[in-house]
């Protein structure tokens, strides 16, 4: 579903965020990248959402190779790709519904069958009854919950989460990786950014770990302190 | 999803577009009005322009298929003499018309239309010569002016004018208004497209997060651009709908002089308001529209790319 062949990024500036890094998600499988801030873990997922364009190497995504994506063609692969951010990005000028609705009017879907399938998702993550409050109101927790039925109410194969956590207590984080655990449980791809090395050591899934831009060590347990390789 | 609901939800994202941004103006009313009045405004100075060269092309078009010769006789001249020249003159092929205008007559005219009425009454006599106002057959400057001349050589003549001139002149100015109106046009048209190309590059100011998350999301540029070209419409249908309310208010409020003007100058009416103002400002409605959306549009092609989700 994902795979990344020697991909290297470097900022305009000199920067250099991934080097030479190698990895394949299946079809439906879930894993976490995990490493310290600044290891490249935001580039990696920036480089899948084609918000960023790989240095060296090829990015492949669901069969696209989006070195060659043409540039009006990144909306509909973003369409397939479910996002939920740290900070979420609500639009508070609107319903919690209007918010998860978004990607349905965006994709141009019958408002009736978007409706029905907006209730489906806001059911899924808890929050059916807060459908007409404004997400300004709703606590941390919640406005994340509504970010992660915006991202999955299209019903994408793939669904990237950027420290989807970040801000919330334990027990919330908890709550919101078991959401995710479902949601791969129906065949789903996911792929999830996070620091929260005693949460995700937890979910039992594969793990990730960059270290300065490479990665060092693949499987189910986090490579201790980032220096051991594997695989 | 089969097409005629495609088709459907199409519209509908394109009705409730074009509502939000109606209400998002309503909101910033002050704003709006101040964008829309402007809009207005320009649009209304070529269009007055317009009205007025073609409010006087209507005036002038009673003289144009007439250049008019007006003869003097001596004051000497008998009535014999001038019945005889009368005589001749209308048999003349290249004349169509004549028109006797007595001393008498002429001081009665005189009177009526100067506001003088009291200085030829005062005089001891009627000052005034008598004339002939004939109506060659050609328009053609040459041949008229040809005619004036042999008419000049006559005995009986004091002067000759012809207004062929006049109406030359006339016919230069109003073409020289048409192209001044056509100039001043344009020039607007481009101002109209920078203020509401400022203004749109405002409002994507304004809505730059949610900018963001519709294009992180798999929001086209065409979805993206939609409610910003439609504030543009949106304010340009709102200037056109007042400067046109600005132009009919205007032009009723000079209609009564004008028509004045008009009956002085050979009595021709001017034309119904009601065929060529509802054109004009029917027009202006549309151009402002076409020039809101445009402006927009360009703004949109610049600013929207600098909005790259990072």
């Amino acid at each position: 579903m994902i795979r990344f062949d020697h991909v290297a990024k470097q900022y305009p500036g000199g920067h250099v965020a991934l080097r030479g890094v190698d990895f394949e998600l299946a079809d439906g499988e879930m894993a976490f990248i995990t490493g310290r801030s600044g290891a490249g873990k935001s580039t990696l997922l920036k480089l899948i959402m084609r918000m960023e364009k790989s240095s060296q190497g090829q990015v492949i995504v669901d069969g696209r190779n989006l070195s060659r994506l043409p540039r009006r063609q990144i909306p509909l692969l973003r369409r397939r790709i479910g996002v939920v951010f740290q900070d979420h990005q609500l639009l508070f000028d609107r319903s919690v519904f209007d918010n998860v609705m978004l990607p349905l009017r965006i994709c141009g879907h019958d408002r009736y069958e978007a409706a029905r399938r907006v209730r489906a998702a806001l059911d899924k993550v808890g929050l059916l009854g807060k459908e007409r409050l404004n997400p300004i109101v709703l606590s941390g927790g919640e406005q994340q919950r509504v970010g992660i039925a915006r991202a999955v109410v299209n019903r994408p194969r793939i669904i990237l989460a950027d420290e989807p956590t970040g801000n919330l207590d334990p027990e919330l984080s908890a709550e919101i990786m078991t959401l995710f655990d479902q949601f791969n449980r129906i065949g789903v791809s996911v792929l999830i950014a996070s620091h929260d090395l005693r949460l995700i050591t937890r979910m039992q899934h594969r793990i990730l770990t960059l270290d300065d831009g490479r990665l060092v060590s693949d499987g189910v347990t986090p490579a201790a302190n980032g220096t051991e390789r594997s695989s | 999803m089969n097409s005629g609901k495609r088709t459907r939800s199409w519209l509908q994202e394109h009705r409730e577009t074009a509502a939000d941004s109606l209400q998002r103006l309503w909101r910033q009313r002050l704003g709006s009005l101040m964008t829309m009045s402007v809009i207005g405004i320009a649009l209304l100075l070529p269009a007055l322009l317009l009205t007025g060269v073609s409010t006087l092309a209507t005036l002038g078009s009673g003289l144009q298929d007439s250049a008019r010769i007006s003869l003097y006789l001596e004051t000497g001249v008998s009535a014999e003499r001038r019945d005889a020249l009368r005589g001749e003159l209308a048999a003349d092929e290249r004349i169509r018309g004549l028109t006797y205008i007595s001393p008498e007559q002429a001081a009665e005219d005189f009177s009526r239309y100067s506001g003088f009425g009291d200085v030829i009454s005062a005089l001891p006599e009627n000052p005034l010569p008598a004339t002939l106002e004939l109506l060659p057959v050609s328009t053609d400057p040459q041949t008229v002016e040809a005619l004036a001349d042999e008419l000049a050589d006559r005995p009986e003549t004091a002067l000759v004018q012809v207004d062929l001139a006049w109406v030359q002149r006339l016919d230069a100015l109003l073409e020289l208004g048409r192209r001044v109106a056509l100039a001043l046009a344009l020039i607007i048209a481009v101002a109209v497209l920078f203020i509401v190309g400022n203004t749109i590059r405002l409002a994507i100011e304004n809505r730059r997060d949610e900018i963001m998350v519709v294009k992180l999301i798999g929001g086209t540029d065409a979805f993206v651009s939609r409610p910003f070209l439609y504030t543009g419409a949106w304010c340009g249908l709102g200037g056109g709908l007042l400067g046109s309310a600005l132009l009919l208010l205007l032009y009723a409020l000079m209609k009564a002089p004008l028509q004045q003007l008009s009956t002085q100058y050979g009595g021709v009416a001017l034309e119904d308001p009601a065929i060529a103002m509802p054109l004009l400002s029917g027009g202006l409605v549309a151009v402002s529209t076409a020039l809101g959306w445009l402006g927009a549009l360009l703004s949109v092609r610049q600013h929207l790319d600098a909005i790259e989700p990072r």
